[in-house]
């Protein structure tokens, strides 16, 4: 049993209050910007990266509140697996809008997987194969 | 106990869940509000991160670390849910 002071337990209760806050922040600025990003783009960067930043903070905060091996496993085990689940999501899913031309930002710069004749229309490659 | 030394104030984690609530019915007005399917599809998937985020300030807040587990299998699940969505959506394009 270790000993536990009174400061020492002042400062895991800063700690957690602090990490449980700043997460659901994180994830309420990651509903702000769904609602107000113009782009089906911008919209997805903002839905994805964001809630993942809040339950590293939140999974922080229960593995320090626990202690316990368990809790900080499995809270090990979650982080790892939305940080390696996120961007593979986040990809396929702006590829598929890009694929059902879905209308993009007024204000859009550059979009060059519209321009690149390797990549872009696969209907036209599949087509190409079907012909040869 | 051990774990249960700490004693959490009760406005943190009834803060964090007003949050995570507010967070959630702007994420609802954007899933009925998204003009196109992905962006319902984008939607969808913070709706499910954000409700990991519930069960975890839950388990926090109630004491109990079991319930961290459903924070693990939502994690695995939502991946598979988003990727079926969105090959469902390649298919329509092809058809």
């Amino acid at each position: 049993m270790p000993r536990t002071s009174k400061k020492s337990i002042m400062i895991k209760v800063t700690i957690i209050s602090i990490l449980l806050i700043a997460g659901s922040l994180f994830s309420l600025l990651a509903a702000i910007g769904v609602l107000r990003f113009p782009d089906i783009y911008t919209r997805m960067h903002a839905a994805t990266k964001a809630p993942a930043f809040g339950i590293l903070l939140l999974q922080t905060a229960a593995a320090v509140y626990f202690a316990t091996f368990y809790a900080v496993i499995i809270s090990l085990m979650v982080v790892v697996f939305i940080f390696l689940t996120a961007p593979v999501a986040s990809h396929i899913i702006s590829r598929v809008a890009h694929l059902l031309g879905t209308p993009k930002w007024d204000k859009t710069v550059i979009d060059e997987l519209e321009n690149d004749p390797d990549v872009s229309i696969p209907a036209k490659i599949t087509g190409n194969r079907a012909k040869q | 106990m051990n774990a249960m030394a700490i004693q959490l104030p009760d406005w943190v984690t009834l803060t964090s869940l007003v949050v995570l609530a507010l967070s959630m019915l702007l994420a609802l007005i954007g899933l009925f509000r998204g003009p196109s399917l992905p962006d319902r599809i984008v939607a969808l998937d913070l709706i499910a991160s954000l409700s990991i985020g519930f069960t975890i300030v839950f388990a926090v807040s109630t004491g109990n670390s079991r319930y961290l587990d459903i924070a693990a299998i939502v994690a695995l699940v939502i991946f598979i849910g988003t990727v079926a969505y969105a090959s469902y959506l390649k298919k329509k394009y092809y058809d």
